[in-house]
């Protein structure tokens, strides 16, 4: 038997595996069983309704997808009437992701939405297709600072951070986060791209720049991930092209406790599902009884042989 | 539409391996897709469609799911079937399946078309590819007791598909081509006004073509008569999840909303989507 129970900060989960905000809704409890879920993170809520962007919306890119939605938002008042109720008929955790253009919108956004039935916030700061050329307050240090400072204030609930990977030094702003009451933060969001169709001349995407995700983006975030996780002490829940278990593995090993599965749920509905049985049959073919054991177990050139040997014994 | 199989209530949506039973050119566009389920499956509405994860093409690997309207489904023999048009990567990967092989698929999903008990007699106008997503309301209608014409349109007269399986149903055969120029406007606007005068156009049903919906929503609203239409778009989840899918319909207060094509419809009320 294997636990694979972790805590994320202050909130207990029954597994590390938990959709990636805007890659999920209720229409997948059509396919999947929700309550086998470690957490509900839902599409990202605004205070008021926003449209979205222009179509088209989604480009295909060699192993992965680029993406301009825009954050298309039914506004707090549904997420209270519809989302919360809805949630509210299943086990696992309810994850709300926010997201505001100032922070004060923030820090009022998640003192509204501190309701009983949310089990803690996600501040996502960093969508890039927001305005002012996709710039998010997750780029530099110094915003990510004074709006999670705002968000601190406004909530007592457990607070993420999703950061953007669009930015030169993300463990500077995951300091920043830290340093400023983050309970957690999630590496990462889409990385700023384009593509362009050469047979038109037109920009693939309505709002011409977009979002990388999918496979292609894994390599990029696991290294983001690295580098957060050897300079905060705060968990961190990794997020980029997870698409079966040994990727939730690579991203524990690197210093994750726990994974967001997006876009692999676009092309396999089960993908969640697949993502829990295989690390636990992971878990239970290298002998590890705790999936928690995983996170920053990477070996790093100068290790101890002993300590290598073990960890053969153990996997291979 | 026949249902195929019995499934899991609480799961009405199936992601699972099929077998390629067929896979043929129909003509020198168009191929005919079989596949047969081994998984169960939940019964299949006219209008729905499955999201297929095609196989690479030659010079090219789609990422995406493809969504492909049902064109038939048997639940006797546990078979879908699709019509699907050749043009991008997704096709093209589809075209070189060869049976026996497998094919992962979602679905059914989405909201198909329905019958109210009072029509005697309706109308199916489609279009191109938009034939393959009309043509199992057909088989709904004759099972409904309810009499169709079809008024079927393509570019040229061998591209025109399904009027095998709308004459099999006891419909009422109309086909109109670029070709001889029947296929304008004009004279199917003449068509519908004669079927309406004759009182067969109970309801209008539309899939394939933005001016033939055009032409109906304004006689719909000049005559008193209902519809339905069937949309595309490019999608990615194919279950509401993205928003990546959506096209804009007349909201409340005349302002403009999207609608999820793959959640909300494809199968909207004739009225409700802003033509484009």
């Amino acid at each position: 038997m294997v636990d694979l129970a972790v805590d994320v900060g202050r909130l207990k989960l029954a597994n590390p595996v938990m959709p990636a905000s805007g890659t999920f809704s209720d229409g997948l409890a059509r396919v999947i069983d929700f309550n086998r879920l470690g957490a509900f993170v839902i599409k990202t809520v605004t205070r008021e309704l926003r449209a979205g962007n222009p179509t088209p919306r989604v480009a295909e890119t060699a192993g992965g997808m680029l993406n301009s939605i825009g954050i298309p938002s039914k506004g707090i008042d549904y997420f209270f009437r519809e989302t919360l109720p809805f949630y509210r008929c299943f086990g696992p955790p309810l994850v709300a992701s926010i997201s505001a253009p100032t922070a004060d919108g923030f820090a009022s956004l998640a003192a509204d939405i501190s309701v009983a039935g949310v089990a803690a916030i996600e501040a996502n700061i960093s969508c890039p297709n927001l305005e002012e050329d996709g710039r998010a307050f997750a780029m530099t240090p110094q915003a990510t600072a004074a709006v999670v400072a705002r968000l601190r204030a406004a909530t007592k609930l457990p607070l993420w951070v999703k950061l953007t990977p669009n930015t030169g030094d993300i463990a500077e702003v995951a300091r920043a986060a830290e340093a400023n009451g983050a309970d957690a933060v999630v590496v990462a969001n889409t990385i700023l791209a384009m593509a362009i169709d050469v047979g038109t001349f037109r920009p693939r995407l309505g709002s011409i720049t977009g979002g990388l995700s999918g496979p292609a983006v894994k390599p990029v975030i696991l290294r983001q991930v690295y580098q957060c996780a050897r300079v905060v002490k705060i968990d961190i829940i990794g997020c980029g092209g997870i698409a079966c278990g040994a990727d939730a593995v690579e991203y524990m090993l690197a210093g994750a406790r726990a994974v967001q599965v997006g876009t692999a749920t676009f092309i396999h509905p089960t993908a969640l599902i697949r993502v829990i049985d295989e690390l636990e049959d992971f878990c239970n073919r290298k002998g590890f009884t705790r999936a928690s054991a995983l996170t920053s177990a990477l070996m790093r050139s100068g290790a101890d042989e002993t300590d290598v040997e073990w960890r053969q014994e153990a996997g291979e | 539409m026949d249902s195929i199989h019995a499934m899991t209530p609480s799961f009405p949506v199936a992601e699972q391996s099929a077998v390629v039973a067929e896979n043929a050119a129909v003509n020198a566009e168009y191929r005919h897709l079989v596949i047969a389920n081994e998984a169960p499956v939940v019964d299949v509405v006219a209008g729905q469609f499955f999201h297929l994860l095609c196989p690479p093409a030659p010079d090219a690997a789609p990422f995406l799911r493809r969504p492909m309207s049902v064109y038939a489904a048997d639940r006797a023999r546990g078979r879908i079937e699709f019509l699907y048009k050749v043009t991008g990567a997704g096709t093209r990967g589809l075209a070189t399946l060869k049976t026996g092989e497998r094919l992962n698929i979602v679905g059914p999903l989405g909201r198909g078309f329905s019958l109210e008990p009072t029509w005697r007699n309706v109308v199916v106008v489609g279009r191109g590819v938009g034939l393959a997503t009309l043509a199992p309301l057909a088989r709904m209608a004759k099972r409904a007791g309810v009499g169709v014409t079809a008024i079927l349109s393509a570019r040229r007269p061998d591209l025109v598909m399904s009027v095998d399986v709308f004459r099999s149903c006891g419909a009422a055969v109309i086909t109109v081509t670029d070709a001889d120029r029947s296929s304008e406007v004009g004279n199917v606007e003449r068509l519908l006004r004669g079927l309406a005068a004759e009182n067969k156009v109970d309801a209008l049903f539309t899939c394939g073509s933005n001016r033939l919906l055009q032409l109906q929503q304004r006689l719909g609203r000049e005559l008193g008569i209902p519809g339905q239409v069937a949309l595309e778009q490019q999608m990615a989840c194919g279950l509401g999840m993205c928003f990546c899918c959506v096209r804009d319909f007349h909201g409340s207060g005349g302002a403009v909303e999207h609608r999820r094509v793959c959640w909300d419809g494809p199968v909207f009320d004739l009225q409700e989507p802003l033509s484009w």
